[in-house]
């Protein structure tokens, strides 16, 4: 098959009918534009979403559950036996976790761990007047904390480094700040809930974006945390896993719990709800695009069925003067493959610059101070996906005009004239 | 005895639509080389449909036909068009270029296609073609701003491109005035004497079945 001649009569038909050709085109390069743009965009946003919560969260997360023990005394007592046991009450366990520092260490050497941070839960009250104010602080190690969990992106004022660099220190939440009227450098009081009363120099704001958890959080380092529960450097409550594989996390929770006989929270489990609302976005991306192309498709295939019943002379000679039907096929494909080509990679180009002006839109949202535009994923891999289906699409959309075309008799044209 | 490049054993076509008729009846013909053959016969004899048969555009018959003395009966779409490319020129009533292409690149569409020459000896060749016939000025003209006595030769011009076996025309003077039929005749005439070329043409002109070397006459399916 002589593919340069076959091309040159396919360009030289489509020239013919440039203008159709053209709007054909410009209905791929539509279609491929606007899937380009909003699967960026759509893709952009949803990282922006699920950062919210996945960022801020571990993926593994071993803890010490409050809970009624599995083994009531009189099953040990009795193992054979059946008990019905009502109004079981919560064990008192431990809230701190049981040889915390070679759990770290361990984890510290797993293979599959990116990082280890520990954590310390302490509710407290906040004084300010006679009015008491409920929150919680948290213990953090503000450095592993950046790094694992992007906790400087949420902060809206202050320094990370005061947290460590200042004793007494802390940072509010920025809903929780507004209570207090607290500003960088003042003073707030808080009480423990074993009654002990210290006061606390601001150091920086936190604006999580969840208003809910923005107006109770606080957080200070760990060390001062412990201190102000009373209890040695060896005390955390939760120990915060990031691993390299976020998908490995279920497994992984489910050994360190049987391992350390801890209790694993993975973020798959705990937040099932972004994966799913993730999953749905992706699939109307997907369904809006593949609708665009289409419906160009169907442009495409209409103005080859046109192409062909005005070219029927030509190809008449084409196949007299010696071209199969497979020729006559391949020149008709070929045809819509150029539109499809151009189209898509002109719809390729444009996508790119919509999602750039996308990109650059000012978008200022309570929920992420960091955040001043719209976010957009630029991932090459839906460049590829974008040209894919538009080479498919118009492959299609020619492959039934072609095959009608080549299943022409040139007997009939040329006799019937 | 000169060689035999066509010949046909026994073809008859039947066509079904709307009743079943024999528009060919146990047809046997042979043509040799250098033969300057017409077929003539009155509307719906069957002539026409002889010649599609004879050029492979029409596959629907029994008994055999031989091109250089070979079968073609059940060969693939794809053999029969490599034979049409190399071995037939077609030159047809109404004159068939592609409006889009030159007059030159009409002609050298065939020889492209057979891909035996580059583009700058297909070049040549079609050019040489086109001076021959009288027509070399028009070479970058497109097809479609041509008088129909020049299409007809450029027409000529492109079955010649390929050096074929045999040319073939259906009705290729039906649409001329004489002084253009005149010329077409002369053509394939000097084609005849000059390069030994072998030409079946069908035609309804008898002034110019007369002056071929030989008339196939043809009635009701049958040859005469």
């Amino acid at each position: 098959m002589n593919l340069k001649l076959l091309i040159n009569i396919a360009k030289t038909l489509l020239m013919a009918r440039f203008r159709q050709t053209l709007i054909a085109a410009i209905g791929v390069m539509f279609s491929i534009t606007m899937f380009i743009t909003l699967i960026s965009f759509m893709t952009g946003l949803n990282g922006l979403l699920d950062g919210l919560i996945l960022n801020r969260t571990p993926h593994v997360r071993l803890y010490n559950e409050i809970k009624p023990a599995i083994k009531q005394p009189s099953n040990i007592a009795f193992p054979n036996e059946l008990f019905l046991v009502s109004s079981i009450k919560s064990e008192n366990v431990r809230k701190d976790i049981y040889n915390s520092a070679s759990v770290i260490q361990f984890l510290k050497q797993d293979e599959r761990v990116d990082g280890v941070a520990t954590k310390l839960n302490a509710p407290v009250f906040f004084t300010i007047g006679d009015i008491k104010i409920a929150a919680s602080v948290s213990g953090i190690e503000p450095m592993e904390e950046n790094r694992l969990f992007k906790f400087g992106d949420y902060l809206t004022g202050g320094d990370l480094k005061s947290l460590i660099q200042e004793s007494n220190s802390i940072m509010l939440g920025k809903g929780l700040a507004d209570k207090l009227m607290a500003k960088i450098g003042d003073v707030v009081y808080l009480n423990t809930p074993n009654g002990d009363r210290y006061d606390f120099k601001v150091v920086g704001f936190v604006q999580i974006g969840i208003a809910d958890i923005d107006n109770i959080q606080c957080y200070a380092s760990i060390q001062t945390t412990q201190k102000i529960l009373g209890k040695p450097s060896s005390y955390v409550t939760d120990i915060q896993v990031r691993l390299k594989d976020i998908k490995q996390a279920p497994s992984v929770a489910k050994e360190y719990a049987q391992l350390f006989n801890l209790d694993a929270m993975d973020v798959q489990t705990a937040n099932a709800q972004f994966e799913t609302g993730t999953g749905v976005r992706n699939i109307i991306t997907y369904a809006v695009s593949i609708t665009l192309l289409v419906v160009a498709g169907f442009g495409i295939y209409n103005i080859l069925n046109m192409l062909i019943y005005e070219k029927m002379d030509t190809i008449a000679i084409l196949k007299a003067t010696g071209f199969s039907g497979s020729d006559v096929k391949w020149i008709f494909i070929l045809i819509s493959m150029i539109i499809g080509v151009a189209g898509g990679v002109f719809g390729l180009i444009f996508g790119y610059l919509l999602s750039s002006v996308i990109d650059n839109l000012p978008f200022e949202t309570q929920a992420l101070p960091t955040i001043s535009t719209f976010p957009v994923n630029f991932n090459v891999a839906f460049y590829f996906i974008g040209i894919t289906f538009a080479l498919v699409t118009t492959y299609l959309a020619g492959l039934f005009p072609a095959l009608k075309a080549s299943k022409i008799d040139p007997v009939i044209i040329i006799r019937g004239k | 005895m000169s060689d035999i490049v066509l010949e046909t054993r026994k073809i008859s076509k039947l066509f079904h639509d709307p009743v079943t008729v024999k528009v060919l009846d146990d047809v046997n013909i042979s043509i040799n080389k250098g033969d300057f053959v017409s077929i003539v016969g009155k509307s719906g004899c069957g002539k026409s449909t002889l010649l599609y048969i004879l050029s492979t555009m029409d596959t629907d018959f029994s008994g055999d036909l031989l091109i250089d003395k070979e079968s073609m009966k059940k060969r693939p779409d794809s053999y029969l068009s490599r034979i049409r490319n190399e071995k037939i020129g077609f030159v047809f009533q109404f004159h068939y270029l592609v409006d889009e292409y030159s007059v030159l690149h009409n002609v050298m569409l065939p020889g492209l296609k057979l891909g035996k020459l580059s583009t700058k000896e297909v070049e040549h060749n079609a050019m040489q073609h086109l001076k021959r016939l009288g027509v070399e000025d028009q070479a970058l003209k497109s097809a479609n701003r041509l008088s129909g006595g020049q299409k007809q030769r450029v027409a000529i011009a492109r079955a010649l491109i390929n050096n074929p076996l045999i040319i073939m025309g259906d009705e290729p003077t039906g649409n001329l005035d004489k002084k253009n039929s005149d010329i077409v005749f002369d053509i394939f005439k000097e084609l005849v004497e000059e390069n030994n070329q072998t030409i079946l043409v069908v035609t309804h002109d008898p002034d110019f079945a007369e002056r071929t070397d030989r008339i196939i006459e043809m009635s009701d399916g049958r040859v005469l």
